[in-house]
C-alpha cells in the first residue's frame, strides 16, 4: 500500500515539540507518533480479544464433545429408550428434526422473501415501498421469543392447536424472511439495468424478464442469502422452548406430536447432572454448531460464483 | 447455466443430508451401557404384562427420571410397547389429560377438588373420562436439604431451624442454634448462600408444605410453588444443585437424586424423634404414616410433615399418576393397567432407589396394586 | 452506499407503458401482484405480531392489581394477581448496556484492524473469524458461560467489590459471580460483536480513499486519518450498527435465561451490577412452561409486548441513522 510510505516519508518534527498547543497536521512529534503506535497495537489487541472467546468455545466444545460425534451410533440411532442416567444412543432424531424443520421454514420463506426483494427493486414506488422496506427492517430486529410469543398467541390460544413442530417453523419463518429478503435485495440490485432493458427491447414481457433474466443471474447471490438465513435460524432455541417440546424418538409429523432438535436436546439435556447426559450436550452442540458452520461455509461457496459482484 | 447449477447442488445437498438422515433407528435395546449407580437391570426381571403400541402420559418432571427407567424396563420386556412420557410439569399434564390429549397424567399433587381458575380439576377430569378419575400414588421422591459446607460431612437441621435458614434469617453456618443442635460438628464462619428453583415447581411447593407443617411460626409464608422466601434463584432442580456444588456455604431443597449426583451433603433431619439419615427406608416409614384422603381406589395421600416418629423423613414428595377409573376405549385401559402394573412392581420399585428416588412401601403398594386392577 | 444502481429503468417508470408494450399482461399482473402481495404480506405480519401480542395483554393487564410498568413483583396467577416489569426493564437494561459498552468499542477496534491495519493477507479470514461467532447458537454461549467460562469471572467481579465496593453499581450482593448481570452482559458482549463488527466494516469499507489519502497527503498519521476521516465518515455507520446490536442484546434468551439467578421476592431494590434478576426474554423462556391459563399466558404475552415495542423503536432509530447517512452520502 503506497499510504504506508506516504507515512514513513512525512517530514518529522523534532521531538519535545510535540506537546506544544498546535494540533496542525503538518507537523509530526513523537508524541503523535507514539500515539499511532499505541492505537496500532490496540487494534491488533482488539482482535486478538475477539478471537479469544471464538477459540475457547470451539476448543472446549470440541473436547468435550467431540468423542461423541466419532461414535457411528449418534448418526444413526435416536435417544428412545436411554434414560438420562445412561450412554448411549444418538442424536439422529433430532439431528433430522432441525433439518426438517429447516427445510420447510425456506420452503415457506424464500418465495416470500424472494417476492417481497422482487416488490422492492422492480415494482416498489413512493410510500408503500417504504413502508414494507421499514417492516422488513423491523422484522429483522424482532428478538426470537416475541416470534414465538406471537405464534403462540395465534397458533396455541386463537386457534387452539397443540404445541406441533409446525408452529415452530411459522415462528423460524418470521425470522428468515427479513434475511432473505434483505440480501435477495442486495443482489437484485446488484443485476446491470442494461440486462433488463436488453430484455425488454426485445418485447419480453416484465415478469418474465425478472424471472429468466433478473433472478437467474442474481441466483446464486440468493442462494448464499438463503443458506445464511437458514443458519441463523438453525441455532435459534427460544422458539423451540416454547413451542416444540423435546421427545426421544424420531418423530417426521409436522402437525401431530412432538419433534425434537438439536437445540432442544441440549436444552433437556443441560438439566441433568451426570455425565452421560452432559456428554450429550456437547455432542449435541458440536453437531450443530457444525451444521451452521456447514451452511454458512457452503454459502460463502456458492457465493464465490455469482455472476454480480458487489 | 453455471450458476444456476451451483444452487441446485446446494438444494440437492441439503435434501440429500435430511434423506441420509431418515435411516435413523429408534432401536436403542442393548445398547445403553449403565452409567454410575443408575440401573435397570434389576427391573427387567420383573414380570410384566405386555400390550401393543404406543401409550402416551404427561405431566411432573418430578417423576420423570423413575418414569423413563420403568418406561425402559417396560420395552425391554414388552418389544412391541412404547410408553412415551413428557415431562412438562404436573399442571401442564393435568391439562392435557383433561383435554384428553392423552392416556394419564402425571401430577406431584392429587386433582383439586376445589375450583382453580374457573375449573374443578376432579370435575373435569371426571367429565372427560366418563367416569370418576383416580390419583395413584407411584413414585416417592425426597427431597432432599443438600448443602456445600468443606468440612461438615455431617449436619443436623431441625424444621424451625431450616426455616430460619431459607427465611434468611440465619446467615452464617456457625450461627449458635444451628451448633446447638450440631454438637462435636465444627462449623466454619462461612456466609449461608440460599438456592432456591426460580421456575415454578411442585419441589418448592412441598418442601414449603413440610416447614409450614413442622416448623409452625417460623416459617410464615403460604405454600405455593412459587419461592417466597430468600436466596439466590435458578433454575430448574439441575440449576439449585449446580449452585450449591460451585458455591461454598451453598445450600438447597432439591431432588435427592441430584444431590446424590452432584455428591452434594445430604443433612439429617430432626422433627423431634432424632436426627433421621435420608434413606429409601426412612421415606418408606414417613409414607405409610400417611392417612388416606381419597374414597375406595382414589388414593390420596395426606402426608403427615410435623412427624416425630422415629426413622421417618418427613420431606418428600409424591407423584400421582392421574387415570380414568373406567376408560371410554378399553384397549387404552389394558394398556393403562399393563404399565402401571409393571412401574409399581416391588422389582422395578426398589430399582429406583439407585436413582434417588424411595420405593412405595408394601402396605401402600398392595393398595396401589389393588386400584390398578380395578381400572376397566 | 449505491444509489446508482436502483434497479430502475426508464422504461418502468411508468409501469402502465410498460404493461401496454409487453405481450404478457396477464402474466405481469400476476407476477406484480405477487410480489406486492408478499411486500403486503410482511407489513401484515410486523402489524399482526403487535396486534396479537395487544389483544392477548390486555385482559390479562386489566385484572392486575399491581402497577404494571413500576411493580417488582410477578405473580400472574390466582384470583388478584399482581405483576410489574420494573425488575425485567432493569435486568434487560443493564445487560444490555454493559454489552454495548463492551463490544461496540472493541467491535469498532476490530473494524479497524480488518480494514486499516490487518496485513492484506489476514484482512479476509480475521473477517470471517469474527463472523464465526455469530454461528455458535445462544444456547451454547450459555451452557459454556455457566460451566466454563464463569469461574474465570469471579476474581474479576471480587477484585472490583473489594476495591469498588462502595460505588452502588458494584456492591456485593452475595450472587455468584457467573449468574450476575455484569457476567451474562460479557457474554451478550460476545455474542452481538459479530453483529456490530460486520457493520462497521462495511462503511469503513466505504471511506473514499481521497479523503484517507488527503489526510495522509496533509501528514497525518495513520491513526490521524483515520480520526479524520475514516471515523467521521463511519459514524452513522457505527451508531446503526450500535443500534442494531443493542436490538439482539435486549432479545437475547437462551444465554441469559442459563446465567442469570433469579432474584428471591424479597431481596432489596440494588442498582449492583453484580446482582442477579431476570431480563424480558429470560422471564419469558423461563415461564415457557407455565403458560396454563389464560390470565398467565396473558402477563408472559404482556412482558412481550413492552420487548416488541422496546426493539421496534431502537430499530426504528436505527433505521433512520442510517437513512440520514443515505442522504448524506448522494
Amino acid at each position: 500500500m503506497s499510504t504506508a510510505q506516504l507515512d514513513t516519508t512525512t517530514p518529522t518534527t523534532p521531538p519535545g515539540t510535540g506537546s506544544s498547543p498546535t494540533r496542525g497536521l503538518g507537523e509530526r512529534s513523537g508524541g503523535r507518533a507514539a500515539k499511532d503506535l499505541l492505537a496500532k497495537v490496540v487494534m491488533w489487541l482488539a482482535f486478538a480479544i475477539a478471537v479469544v472467546p471464538l477459540v475457547w468455545i470451539l476448543g472446549s466444545t470440541l473436547v468435550k464433545g467431540g468423542h461423541m460425534l466419532l461414535e457411528a451410533q449418534w448418526w444413526t440411532n435416536s435417544q428412545a429408550g436411554i434414560t438420562s442416567r445412561r450412554e448411549g444412543g444418538g442424536a439422529v432424531h433430532a439431528i433430522q428434526g432441525t433439518l426438517i424443520q429447516a427445510v420447510v421454514t425456506a420452503v415457506m420463506s424464500v418465495p416470500v422473501g424472494v417476492l417481497t426483494a422482487v416488490y422492492l427493486v422492480e415494482y416498489g414506488r413512493g410510500r408503500l415501498a417504504r413502508v414494507v422496506s421499514f417492516m422488513v427492517d423491523i422484522l429483522t430486529g424482532i428478538p426470537s421469543i416475541v416470534a414465538a410469543l406471537f405464534v403462540y398467541a395465534l397458533w396455541v390460544t386463537t386457534f387452539g392447536f397443540q404445541r406441533v413442530a409446525f408452529a415452530v417453523t411459522l415462528a423460524l419463518t418470521l425470522l428468515m424472511i427479513p434475511t432473505v429478503v434483505r440480501s435477495t435485495e442486495e443482489m437484485l440490485k446488484l443485476v446491470p439495468n442494461e440486462l433488463r432493458e436488453a430484455s425488454y427491447a426485445l418485447g419480453v414481457p416484465k415478469w418474465k424478464t425478472i424471472m429468466k433474466v433478473v433472478v437467474p443471474t442474481a441466483f446464486s447471490g440468493i442462494v448464499t442469502g438463503i443458506l445464511l438465513g437458514l443458519a441463523r435460524v438453525m441455532g435459534e432455541t427460544a422458539p423451540l422452548i416454547i413451542l416444540g417440546p423435546y421427545t426421544k424418538v424420531i418423530a417426521t409429523d409436522l402437525f401431530g406430536g412432538l419433534m425434537a432438535t438439536l437445540p432442544t436436546m441440549i436444552n433437556q439435556d443441560r438439566t441433568e447432572a451426570l455425565q452421560p447426559a452432559l456428554d450429550r450436550v456437547w455432542g449435541a452442540s458440536l453437531t450443530l454448531i457444525l451444521l451452521v458452520f456447514l451452511l454458512n461455509l457452503l454459502g460463502r461457496f456458492v457465493g464465490r460464483f455469482s455472476k454480480v459482484k458487489s | 447455466m453455471k450458476t444456476r447449477r451451483f444452487g441446485q447442488l446446494a438444494s440437492l445437498a441439503l435434501v440429500g443430508s435430511i434423506a441420509l438422515a431418515g435411516c435413523g433407528s429408534d432401536n436403542n435395546s442393548g445398547t445403553g451401557a449403565t452409567a454410575g449407580s443408575g440401573s435397570s437391570s434389576a427391573a427387567s426381571s420383573a414380570s410384566a404384562d405386555c400390550f401393543d403400541g404406543t401409550l402416551n402420559a404427561e405431566g411432573s418432571s418430578a417423576q420423570k427420571n423413575a418414569f423413563e427407567e420403568a418406561a425402559a424396563s417396560y420395552s425391554e420386556a414388552c418389544s412391541g410397547a412404547t410408553v412415551n412420557y413428557n415431562p412438562t410439569g404436573s399442571g401442564a399434564g393435568i391439562k392435557q389429560f383433561i383435554a384428553g390429549q392423552v392416556d394419564f397424567a402425571g401430577s406431584d399433587s392429587a386433582l383439586k377438588t376445589e375450583e382453580k381458575d374457573g375449573v374443578v380439576e376432579t370435575d373435569a377430569a371426571a367429565q372427560t373420562c366418563g367416569s370418576p378419575a383416580w390419583n395413584i400414588p407411584m413414585v416417592t421422591g425426597p427431597i432432599a436439604l443438600a448443602y456445600n459446607v468443606p468440612g461438615v460431612d455431617s449436619l443436623t437441621l431441625t424444621p424451625d431451624v431450616a426455616a430460619q435458614i431459607f427465611d434468611g434469617k440465619i446467615t452464617k453456618w456457625n450461627d449458635a442454634k444451628i451448633a446447638a443442635i450440631n454438637s462435636g460438628v465444627t462449623l466454619p464462619a462461612t456466609d449461608i448462600k440460599v438456592f432456591f428453583r426460580s421456575d415454578e415447581s411442585g419441589t418448592t411447593e412441598n418442601f414449603m408444605k413440610y416447614l409450614s407443617g413442622a416448623a409452625g411460626d417460623a416459617w410464615s409464608y403460604d405454600p405455593a410453588k412459587v419461592w417466597p422466601a430468600s436466596g439466590e434463584g435458578k433454575e430448574k432442580s439441575a440449576g439449585v444443585a449446580e449452585g450449591v456444588k460451585s458455591t461454598e456455604g451453598g445450600i438447597t431443597y432439591v431432588e435427592w437424586s441430584y444431590a446424590k449426583d452432584n455428591d452434594l451433603g445430604v443433612a439429617k433431619v430432626d422433627n423431634g424423634g432424632g436426627a433421621v439419615e435420608l434413606t429409601g427406608e426412612s421415606v418408606g416409614k414417613a409414607l405409610e404414616a400417611a392417612a388416606n384422603d381419597g374414597e375406595g381406589n382414589d388414593l390420596r395421600l395426606k402426608l403427615d410433615y410435623a412427624t416425630k416418629e422415629a426413622g421417618a423423613y418427613p420431606i418428600l414428595l409424591v407423584t400421582y399418576e392421574i387415570v380414568c377409573s373406567k376408560y371410554k376405549d378399553a384397549a387404552t385401559a389394558t394398556k393403562v393397567k399393563g404399565f402401571l402394573t409393571h412401574f409399581a412392581d416391588p422389582e422395578v420399585q426398589k430399582g429406583l432407589e439407585e436413582i434417588g428416588y424411595a420405593p412405595l412401601p408394601s402396605s401402600i403398594e398392595e393398595k396401589v396394586q389393588t386400584a390398578i386392577a380395578a381400572i376397566s | 452506499m449505491t444509489t446508482s444502481i436502483t434497479g430502475r429503468s426508464t422504461i418502468d417508470d411508468d409501469p402502465h407503458d410498460a404493461d401496454r408494450a409487453s405481450t404478457g399482461r396477464l402474466g405481469d399482473r400476476i407476477f406484480g401482484g405477487l410480489a406486492t402481495g408478499s411486500g403486503l404480506l410482511v407489513v401484515a405480519i410486523v402489524t399482526l405480531v403487535g396486534v396479537f401480542l395487544l389483544v392477548q395483554a390486555v385482559p390479562s393487564l386489566m385484572n392486575n392489581d399491581a402497577n404494571f410498568l413500576l411493580s417488582r413483583e410477578w405473580s400472574p396467577s390466582g384470583a388478584n394477581p399482581r405483576f410489574g416489569i420494573a425488575d425485567l426493564a432493569w435486568g434487560t437494561l443493564v445487560t444490555s448496556v454493559i454489552a454495548m459498552v463492551i463490544a461496540v468499542p472493541l467491535g469498532v477496534a476490530v473494524a479497524l484492524f480488518i480494514t486499516q491495519y490487518a496485513p492484506r493477507w489476514l484482512s479476509r479470514p480475521a473477517a470471517a473469524t469474527v463472523d464465526l461467532l455469530a454461528a455458535v447458537p445462544s444456547i451454547v454461549y450459555g451452557f459454556w458461560g455457566l460451566n466454563i467460562a464463569g469461574q474465570y469471572f469471579e476474581p474479576v467481579a471480587g477484585l472490583l467489590q473489594g476495591a469498588l465496593g462502595w460505588v452502588p453499581f458494584l456492591s456485593d450482593q452475595n450472587v455468584s459471580a457467573k449468574s450476575t448481570l455484569a457476567f451474562a452482559g460479557v457474554i451478550l458482549a460476545i455474542m452481538i460483536l459479530p453483529i456490530v463488527t460486520a457493520i462497521s466494516r462495511e462503511v469503513f469499507a466505504q471511506v473514499p480513499t481521497t479523503h484517507k489519502e488527503g489526510a495522509l497527503a496533509l501528514g497525518a498519521t495513520k491513526w490521524e486519518m483515520i480520526r479524520v476521516a475514516v471515523l467521521p465518515y463511519g459514524k452513522p455507520g457505527i451508531i446503526s450498527a450500535a443500534m442494531l446490536g443493542l436490538g439482539r442484546a435486549l432479545g437475547e434468551t437462551l444465554a441469559v435465561l442459563i446465567l442469570l439467578s433469579t432474584l428471591s421476592p424479597t431481596k432489596e431494590w440494588s442498582f449492583s451490577i453484580f446482582n442477579g434478576g431476570s431480563t424480558f426474554a429470560s422471564k419469558i423462556a423461563g415461564g415457557a412452561s407455565e403458560f396454563d391459563t389464560p390470565q398467565k399466558t396473558g402477563a408472559y404475552i404482556a412482558a412481550g409486548l413492552v420487548l416488541f415495542v422496546v426493539t421496534f423503536l431502537v430499530n426504528a432509530a436505527a433505521r433512520i441513522v442510517i437513512e440520514r447517512r443515505k442522504a448524506f452520502s448522494e
